[in-house]
């Protein structure tokens, strides 16, 4: 028999088990992210050629289970508790299968522990993509493995939850927007794993002496069918918290909710196409490909962050002129809650991933800017404006709403959580900036000494590199106290906040109540909002400028066909 | 609200903004520019990767890459035995990647055009040539072939940028580019 509650502050329905497992597959993500970070410090303190913290081997074991331990542990630990909330939750039902559920958290956590003992026995320095012929442990992949079963078995409890909900109808009319986007992103993350699925397990038995070879370029472009499509889960679940985190904080509702699904359903027929941005300098494949692939079809995918861009940006503007905030094109925007470190994470979220991971995933996946980019720090410059300062931020900052409605816990120190969203963003930001940078100087990615002071031939590297890899370093250390300041202060919340009980909720509010400003909910329609238009419009010419500039610089180097 | 089922439940048919149906025909019609840019480029631009490519075994291309390098090799660069090798301009040159260099050193010709054929004896590397970064992933078992054409003279290097075990950053290789005699 199922067992509920009802929220004080929304009240939906809350099944116990559903909660209980948003909280246990959350608290192991941050656990995650906490371990995954610390790593990702050592290594920009490594690639800091003053400081230069690790020798060789550790770097590249810790860069490995750096890789691994925030791109799959992180973020697909915390998307679960993002699918069970958007299910379960959002549409006022109980949870599938609990049972199974556990089943799937247990498997993922075998897995990932498996991984991580693997890469600290040492012989699994393979990095996160793990390239064939190099070989790591079995239990390396097997590890992997679990964790994907794991996962997709989460996505089935998910599926099977909305089953419920629309037979038991426990909502009317069509699932929220939120609950659309966590579907995509499950959707394409059984896209995902399946392909992860066909790749590791060859790969686990060629590792056990089962299976003589595996051709690496074949393995590329199955395990990039796993590696970015992974990624375009984390846009999908980011691009639903942005939605959540609006509508939450401001009871925003989209302009369209018809034009925003659409969005969503772009990213599920055409980002799977996206292991073509991995291959652009591969040898032999045929140049017709790589153009479909890598745009995938024309643009199409794009074109959904695109108008999500306009959309999320105009959800908020709207809802904020209807709260009366409506003198001048950008009032709505100066009198929005900044203070609100869930408000404040969504936009800095918005824009980071916009103007830096957005633009340059774009310029870097195009076939032949790529040739000056592949494997250069630009790619880790790019992901970490997506993933860091779009995706983590994203998901921090409905961590702050999380907490509150689901563990039942007051924010313990709200002024550090103020300040935690802008620590953090700056970090992340300059973080992916400068390695962008130096990626344009030539300067690689995943290596120990850009000096190359151990090499039998000189490398000439431009002073500036050095200054943008010392950048890298004072912003990682920036991005390491944010993401400290947002760990110890959700720990302390969740052991030690003030518990909210009804009477709390109803003094201080964590959802948005409403009022007479919004009157019921749906699309917003011919609202206008001039705010937005401004600044896609800078987005946009930031972006033409951007690429054009690209593409002098390849047009400058050696000639080639 | 977003977290809400939308009210009206005939929700596709709830008109748009106009500025919302802009910005889509904005972002649509780019999404072509940069899609048709990338096969303009194969006609106007001088930068495009060739797909030819064969399969090889790793012992055969070091004997076509030794073969060459004993052909035309002009001296050893320092003290590292490497040789230096200055193929005549036009023809097919080789250098293959294995852990940990980029083997031989070549010299090549300004403005002269080589067929340059990559391969690698062992793992996966990234051929980066610096500092005019032109970077190109390297398959064992895949022999790579392209068309360049240096338009600057100097000493290049060829760092690796795949990650290739222990000593990836000690895997430096060279290009000289000089003036046709």
């Amino acid at each position: 028999m199922a067992i509920f509650r009802t929220c004080p502050d929304t009240g939906l329905k809350i099944h116990s088990q559903a909660e209980a497992l948003i909280k246990a597959n959350a608290v192991v993500g941050i656990v995650f992210l906490a371990i995954g970070g610390l790593f990702g410090i050592a290594v920009a303190l490594t690639r800091w050629p003053a400081v230069h913290l690790l020798d060789p081997e550790w770097f590249y074991l810790v860069l490995t289970a750096h890789g691994v331990g925030v791109l799959l542990f992180w973020i697909i630990f915390f998307e679960m508790a993002i699918l069970y909330f958007a299910s379960a939750i959002l549409l006022n039902s109980r949870l599938a299968v609990p049972k199974i559920a556990w089943g799937a958290f247990a498997l993922m956590l075998a897995g990932a522990i498996l991984t991580n003992i693997a890469i600290f026995q040492g012989d699994s320095s393979v990095m996160f993509t793990s390239y064939v012929p190099m070989k790591a442990s079995p239990n390396f992949y097997l590890g992997l493995i679990l964790f994907a079963v794991g996962a997709l078995i989460g996505c089935f409890v998910f599926f099977a939850t909305l089953v419920i909900a629309k037979n038991d109808k426990t909502y009317e009319g069509s699932v929220p927007l939120v609950t659309f986007g966590a579907i995509t992103a499950a959707i394409i993350a059984v896209f995902t794993i399946a392909s992860g699925a066909i790749i590791l397990i060859p790969t686990w038995l060629w590792s056990l002496g089962f299976i003589s070879y595996i051709d690496p370029l074949m393995y590329k472009i199955i395990w990039w069918g796993m590696g970015h499509s992974s990624q375009q889960i984390n846009v999908s679940a980011q691009v639903a918290v942005w939605y959540a985190i609006a509508a939450m904080v401001l009871g925003a509702k989209p302009l369209s909710e018809k034009v925003s699904r659409s969005a969503f359903l772009l990213y599920i027929l055409f980002l799977q196409l996206a292991s073509a941005h991995h291959l652009l300098v591969e040898p032999g494949l045929s140049s017709e490909w790589k153009i479909f692939n890598t745009s995938y079809a024309m643009y199409l995918a794009v074109l959904g962050s695109m108008i999500h861009g306009f959309s999320v940006p105009g959800a908020i503007e709207a809802a904020q002129r209807r709260r009366g905030f409506t003198r001048g094109v950008f009032e709505w925007l100066r009198k929005a809650p900044w203070g609100n470190p869930a408000f404040s994470s969504l936009f800095i979220s918005l824009v980071l991933f916009g103007f830096l991971g957005g633009i340059t995933g774009v310029i870097m996946g195009t076939e032949q800017i790529n040739l000056i980019m592949h494997n250069t720090l630009y790619v880790p410059g790019h992901f970490h404006g997506t993933v860091v300062a779009g995706t983590t931020l994203a998901f921090m900052g409905i961590t702050y709403l999380v907490v509150p409605l689901i563990f039942r816990r007051e924010i313990w120190m709200p002024r550090l959580a103020r300040w935690q969203p802008y620590l953090f963003g700056l970090g992340a930001g300059g973080i992916s900036l400068f390695m962008m940078g130096a990626g344009t100087l030539g300067v690689p990615r995943r290596h120990w000494d850009i000096t190359f002071s151990d090499a039998p031939l000189s490398v000439d590297v431009p002073g500036t590199a050095f200054l943008m890899m010392g950048l890298n370093g004072v912003f990682a250390i920036l991005a390491g106290l944010g993401g400290l300041a947002f760990i110890i202060n959700i720990v302390g919340s969740v052991l030690i906040g003030k518990r909210r009980d009804k009477t709390v909720a109803r003094t201080n509010p964590v959802v948005f109540d409403g009022g007479a400003a919004v009157a019921g909910y749906g699309a917003e329609g011919t609202m206008k909002v001039p705010g937005t238009v401004v600044l896609v419009a800078t987005f946009f010419t930031a972006f033409v400028l951007y690429y054009y500039v690209n593409w002098k610089f390849l047009s400058e180097v050696w000639p080639l066909s | 609200m977003a977290i809400h089922p939308p009210a009206d439940r005939l929700w596709w048919k709830e008109p748009l903004a106009t500025s919302e149906v802009i910005w889509i025909a904005v972002a649509f019609l780019w999404g072509l520019v940069m899609f048709f840019t990338m096969i303009y480029w194969h006609f106007a631009g001088e930068q495009n990767l060739s797909s030819e490519a064969y399969k090889i075994s790793p012992e055969k291309f070091a004997e076509r890459t030794e073969a060459m390098a004993a052909k035309y090799k002009v001296r050893e660069e320092g003290d590292t035995g490497v040789p230096v090798v200055r193929p005549p301009a036009g023809t097919d040159i080789y250098m293959f990647g294995r852990l940990w260099e980029w083997w031989p050193v070549l010299e090549l010709e300004k403005d002269k055009t080589y067929r340059l054929h990559l391969s690698s004896l062992d793992w996966q590397h990234g051929f980066s040539l610096q500092p005019t970064n032109i970077n190109l992933q390297i398959h064992p078992g895949y022999e790579m072939v392209v068309t360049l054409k240096p338009n600057k003279t100097g000493e290049f290097s060829v760092v690796c940028n795949e990650f290739c075990g222990v000593g990836h950053h000690t895997m430096v290789g060279r290009i000289y580019v000089v003036d046709a005699k």
